[in-house]
């Protein structure tokens, strides 16, 4: 729905900040949910300047929220990389799906836009990279929602970590739900036909299922069923016209 | 937690997060695909987000909660109707956090 850039952007300065302002509904999403990871964090066992770093170095939203949670119910520090590995799987299914983009470009951008690779960049990217304009420019779009997306990232966790902790409850209040909410407002522009609406509904049933598997192993089984089931709808219509 | 093993969390944390989000990219210049596995890939990014929401709204406590007193589910659901019905990313987002603080408050 929101990410649709206008198509008269032609200069790399444009695209950049075409970028920036079609994240900007993302990262207004994510502003609650970095302020309660930075304000939760003490209470976890992290330091202030290790949530800093953790914050800065791996940026990847939900697997710090989670590792947090294992810290605190002292889970031991191999076991948190692994559920780090494989709640971040997802972003490998984001990397090989920019392949075609990125392909062309030198590898001093390939590591930032490695780096930079969040839910939030990849769909704000994706929506530009599939307009049909042949603007050589649109990675300087991905940097540019990117970069606002990791600035945003880094000032909440410091923002939870000083206000936050002055807040009694703020943990109490779910404000991590902004991140729910977010993700809701990316998948509907998506459910535009049935093979669609069919691999959302496999995924969210079976992430239900498989919710107690351990490591979060649920989350990459739930989306691998979904895609299957709209790859066998989609060759279903296919084959019925 | 000591210093030394923060040290090596958020190492270990960076480096799993970056050896998925890099290699595929680094070698993408010499990597060929099929349209047919694109046409694949166009489910990835809503079959991912909905195995993330789904869980996080209807077992909060990781326990499935179907009642009108799950303020999550109240502010998925007004979210997914205003999203539907407005198209639009921020609105659906503000409203959906209104209706689960409000609804929150009120239960």
């Amino acid at each position: 729905m929101q990410i649709n850039p206008s198509l008269n952007v032609k200069t790399a300065r444009a695209e950049f900040w075409g970028g920036c302002r079609a994240i900007t509904p993302l990262v207004v999403g994510a502003i609650p949910f970095g302020i309660i990871f930075g304000s939760l964090a003490a209470s976890s066992g992290l330091s202030f300047w290790g949530t800093l770093a953790m914050s800065a170095f791996v940026f990847a939203g939900a697997s710090q929220f989670i590792a947090l949670g294992l810290l605190s119910s002292g889970t031991a520090l191999p076991l948190i990389i692994l559920t780090t590995f494989v709640v971040n799987l997802r972003h490998l299914l984001y990397a090989v799906t920019l392949v075609p983009h990125v392909r062309h470009l030198p590898q001093a951008w390939k590591l930032p836009i490695s780096f930079w690779l969040t839910d939030e960049a990849f769909a704000a990217a994706i929506g530009r990279y599939n307009q049909p304009d042949a603007s050589p420019y649109k990675h300087w779009y991905y940097l540019g929602a990117a970069l606002f997306m990791y600035i945003n990232w880094q000032l909440c966790t410091w923002i939870g970590l000083t206000l936050g902790r002055s807040i009694p409850d703020a943990a109490s209040w779910g404000l991590d739900f902004a991140m729910s909410v977010t993700f809701i407002g990316m998948i509907i522009p998506y459910l535009i036909d049935r093979p669609m609406i069919a691999a959302v509904c496999v995924a969210g049933l079976v992430s239900l299922l498989a919710h107690g598997l351990p490591h979060q192993l649920g989350l990459m089984l739930a989306a691998v069923c979904g895609i299957l089931a709209g790859i066998v709808l989609e060759q279903k219509s296919t084959e019925t016209l | 937690m000591n210093m030394m093993n923060e040290f090596w969390l958020i190492l270990g944390m960076m480096l799993v997060t970056f050896l998925i989000r890099y290699p595929i990219l680094a070698v993408s210049g010499r990597v060929g695909l099929s349209p047919k596995f694109m046409q694949i890939l166009r489910y990835v990014p809503p079959a991912v987000l909905t195995a993330i929401v789904v869980p996080a709204v209807l077992m909060p406590q990781d326990t499935l909660w179907l009642s009108y007193g799950n303020a999550r589910l109240i502010g998925a659901t007004a979210a997914a109707l205003v999203g539907f019905w407005q198209k639009n990313l921020l609105l659906t987002i503000l409203v959906g956090m209104a209706s689960f603080l409000i609804w929150q408050w009120l239960v």
